[in-house]
């Protein structure tokens, strides 16, 4: 039973990650219609500012970890500008050819700048353990910073698409572009915030995620991207509360799938999942039907 | 079976989140007949298309097609029933030669497997020689023929047009649904365009329901007409005297 | 026609490169011309040619993109290297490499048929991402698989190679994460380049027959297709499916040419899909002959310019991104519209007076 719980716990503690992620996904997905491919990539680059930061540097977490939301979000606007505004109109399998493009030049530059040997991440979070069940399940400092950072960033994004000008704008331009356009909404300023919260929480992700799972390489985000990928059609793609739920059920199945079926197949469980949702509920959980027009 | 009507709707309406878009509707057409189907903008007339050729499934309401039920077929079934279209906003195989566009039209009636295509047997050439002559002798009537090679893009809009009437008519459909036919050409093009739709009438035998907002071309050529407003039928018979009608007028040009 | 007479002289030169490849190749081994290295370049060049042309037919013919295709390669390689293992030994070499071809080919299809009954139904980013995930799983689970032989038949577990409870006399085929080993390496260069030649045969013939006409018109305006008719689910999935099995032949040809075959994520993992799609767009998306030369390029560069080999990931992805930008960029498309408007203008100047012929350029994938 205790053993049963700090799997649970782990796997809610990695399902918040993935919530987090796939906040960003949800949110892009939904306002530029794109699946951005790199957005997993953005992750690792904020993993290793902060193993830059820290490690290198010497400098105080706190810095490192603003750094890394500061040059995300910088990163997120610049990919947003350079590779995929020129593509706006375009076919989506263009679009999506190009993200990968991104995710691969990513990748690659981190492989050149950093090498190929996987750096040991120094966890960044110094919040002491606690103990549950007369000392039977320990909580750790990384899982409580993770699941209290989720419940935080989840209320401010909501907060912040329903009480602000640029929240409701948000909404606008994902609901109607041209309508969007027509009530004077800038929608291409709209993206662009769209890019660079997604990619500040990419950020707060990429830490969370190398303090838990504390090995730092150029393909550290591919995988969890692509999970949280999963996670935000699971949950809907463009609701907020779909990829909180999302996230949570995909760290919980994958945590207890490795504990109690097969750590190899894991991933495979994962992925299962996901096409078992999209034939059931193409729309994921919470998500909306969209009807092509004719 | 042979029925009288080529087309006959009965009670067929749609409502999207709540909303109305088309109700009560009904359409009888002859066969061989030249029908209109005029309304102002967003009086739900394409929905009506889009009704009849299985893009969307009504919520009420039969559909029969020379003597057929056709109601909440897919709209694959239904071209094979005898139904075929074209679109407002253009809809052609961009990438396909023009030619190609037409003999995709005559996939259903010149056939041969898989097998026969990749190895090139005797029965593949044959039919692609005659779906060439078959799409060539369609291309003629729309005076395309001479664009054969090029892509379905490259055409100019007109011609686009023509060619989407082309490849319709060439899944040899029993009704042809024609939805705007003259939009965006200048009158010469749309009086050469009400020559060819008379003529795909006459020579092919066909039925023909269009949409039009040119009242010229419509009144020019269509016996009949359907006045849609507000997604219902205001009022429908013979042109002239639907033309005439003063609550037509109104709907038209409003108080 | 004149319009099939160009098909068919496009083709022909297609054909005439490989044959002309195969034969500069073959002359250079045969002369002792040709540095080991290259030599070893020979069978791979063959199954990314075949790959790339096999994925195009996906990606650039019916339109969907697919990141699952190392995922069917993986399959045609270990259903031949299972058969190759039970019949080593115990038939000719040429006959053992034809039936591994069949069984490769035959088991790409149905696991193209059964993925995709269900990714079909999906469409544009979900269909992608599902065919990923279908790699994924192909990947990991055949990592997962024990199998075992002994005379009382065949033996399966997915826990570890001592509970297959083989006898004595029993042989491991499929021994997890470390694959299948005890392979015949058969696989050359004729072997590989036949195999492209069929490849391209039938890739080529289905796109200029009345079934590729189909898949491309679907392609082309999904709506438009169904109101003449087209079975939208039936094209896509013949696409999909002969895809599927020309990934699996060229898996055949991957575990022939090797002694040991595993499953990592290099080969058969979503990197490797993901370079088969950067030869595809790089070679021209639906450009059949173009996605050939680009997979030879792509392979024999990297080797020969040894001390780019850290920079060349990095540059196909600015490739990409670069070539993604100028093909498909609204602002791009128009722009070159002008320009080749202004070069038309320019010839015609030129030609006043001249009589004037038409030419109608329809160019076709």
């Amino acid at each position: 039973m205790s053993s049963f719980l700090s799997y649970l716990i782990n796997g809610i503690s990695l399902g918040s990650v993935y919530a987090i992620i796939a906040l960003g996904y949800t949110m892009v997905y939904g306002i530029a219609k794109m699946l951005n491919f790199a957005h997993g990539d953005v992750i690792m680059v904020g993993g290793y500012t902060v193993f830059i930061c820290t490690s290198m540097l010497g400098l105080p977490p706190v810095v490192g970890i603003l750094a890394a939301v500061v040059i995300c979000t910088v990163l997120g606007v610049l990919i947003e500008r350079i590779a995929y505004k020129p593509l706006r109109g375009a076919s989506s399998l263009s679009v999506l050819i190009t993200a990968i493009g991104v995710s691969y030049f990513l990748q690659n530059a981190a492989l050149l700048l950093f090498g190929a040997d996987t750096k040991s991440f120094q966890s960044v979070i110094s919040i002491p353990s606690i103990t549950l069940m007369n000392g039977e399940v320990n909580v750790s400092g990384v899982t409580i910073a993770t699941v209290v950072s989720c419940a935080v960033i989840l209320i401010g994004l909501t907060t912040f698409i329903n009480r602000t000008k640029t929240g409701q704008a948000m909404l606008a331009v994902s609901e109607d572009k041209g309508a969007a356009t027509l009530m004077g909404i800038n929608v291409n300023r709209t993206i662009a915030i769209t890019f660079a919260i997604g990619s500040a929480l990419a950020a707060i992700a990429g830490v969370l995620l190398c303090s838990a799972y504390p090995v730092l390489s150029s393909t550290t985000g591919a995988m969890p991207g692509i999970k949280a990928f999963t996670a935000a059609v699971f949950g809907g793609i463009g609701s907020i509360p779909g990829a909180l739920i999302g996230g949570l059920v995909m760290g919980v199945i994958e945590n207890l799938s490795k504990a109690y079926i097969s750590s190899q197949l894991s991933d495979a469980i994962v992925f299962a999942v996901l096409i078992v949702v999209l034939l059931v509920k193409p729309t994921g959980l919470m998500g909306k039907q969209i009807q092509e027009k004719v | 079976m042979a029925a009288e009507n080529m087309l006959s709707v009965e009670n067929l309406s749609i409502s999207f989140g709540g909303l109305k878009a088309v109700s009560d509707f009904r359409l009888k057409i002859r066969k061989n007949e030249l029908y209109g189907l005029i309304g102002p903008n967003g009086a739900g007339k394409t929905t009506v298309f889009n009704l009849l050729t299985g893009v969307y499934k009504p919520d009420t309401g039969s559909i029969v097609l020379d003597g057929q039920n056709i109601t909440g077929k897919h709209t694959i079934e239904i071209n094979h029933a005898g139904i075929a279209r074209t679109f407002q906003n253009i809809r052609l195989f961009s990438n396909l030669t023009v030619l190609d566009n037409v003999k995709a039209g005559l996939h259903q009636h010149f056939r041969y497997g898989t097998l026969d295509g990749i190895f090139r047997t005797p029965k593949f050439y044959k039919t692609e020689k005659a779906m060439n002559e078959k799409a060539m002798e369609i291309l003629r009537v729309f005076a395309l023929d001479d664009a054969a090679s090029f892509k379905a893009s490259q055409l100019p809009y007109g011609r686009q047009r023509k060619l989407e009437i082309a490849r319709a008519l060439a899944t040899e459909p029993k009704l042809l649904l024609l939805d705007e036919p003259a939009a965006g050409m200048n009158p010469q093009e749309t009086h050469e365009l009400m020559e060819t739709i008379r003529f795909v009438r006459d020579n092919f035998g066909m039925t023909i329901l269009l949409i039009e907002h040119d009242m010229k071309l419509v009144s020019g050529i269509c016996e009949e007409l359907t006045v849609l407003n507000f997604g219902q039928v205001l009022c429908e018979g013979d042109t002239k005297d639907v033309l005439n009608n003063p609550e037509v007028i109104k709907a038209y040009l409003g108080d | 026609m004149n319009m099939k007479s160009k098909a068919f002289r496009t083709n022909a030169v297609t054909y005439a490169i490989v044959i002309a490849f195969y034969l500069i190749c073959h002359g250079l081994i045969m002369s002792g011309n040709m540095s080991s290295l290259m030599k070893g370049l020979m069978v791979p060049l063959c199954y990314y040619v075949i790959l790339a042309v096999s994925l195009n037919l996906v990606v650039g013919i019916s339109g969907e993109l697919s990141l699952g295709h190392a995922g069917f390669m993986c399959i045609g390689a270990y259903s031949s290297a299972i058969f190759a293992v039970l019949v080593d030994g115990k038939m000719p070499e040429l006959l053992e490499l034809v039936l591994a071809l069949i069984i490769g080919a035959g088991f790409g299809a149905l696991f193209g048929f059964l993925i995709g009954i269900p990714v079909l139904r999906l469409r544009g980013d979900y269909l992608a991402i599902v065919t990923l995930a279908f790699g994924e799983i192909i990947k990991n689970v055949v990592n997962a698989v024990y199998l075992g032989i002994d005379e009382n038949g065949l033996h399966f577990s997915m826990k570890d190679s001592l509970s297959l409870g083989l006898s004595e006399n029993g042989d491991t085929i499929i021994n997890g994460a470390q694959g299948i080993s005890g392979l015949p390496r058969t696989a050359n260069l004729t072997v590989g380049v036949v195999l492209v030649l069929i490849t391209l045969f039938i890739v080529l013939n289905l796109i200029h027959s009345r079934q590729g006409r189909a898949i491309m018109a679907i392609r082309d305006n999904r709506i438009a297709a169904e109101s003449v008719g087209l079975s939208v689910s039936k094209y896509k999935m013949m696409a999909f499916v002969i895809s599927a099995a020309l990934a699996g032949m060229a898996g055949v040809l991957y575990s022939h040419n090797l002694s040991a075959l595993q499953a990592t994520s290099k080969n058969f993992g979503y990197n490797q899909s993901i370079m088969i799609l950067v030869f595809v767009v790089l070679g021209g998306i639906g450009n059949i002959r173009g996605s050939i030369i680009a997979a030879v390029i792509l392979t024999v560069l990297p080797e020969k310019l040894r001390f780019l080999s850290d920079y060349r990931m990095l540059i196909y992805a600015i490739v990409l991104i670069s070539l993604m930008l100028f093909n498909s960029a609204p602002k791009s498309i128009a722009w070159r519209k002008m320009m080749s408007e202004r070069i038309r203008m320019k010839k015609e100047e030129n030609r006043t007076g001249a009589a004037g012929d038409k030419d109608g350029s329809g160019e076709e994938a």
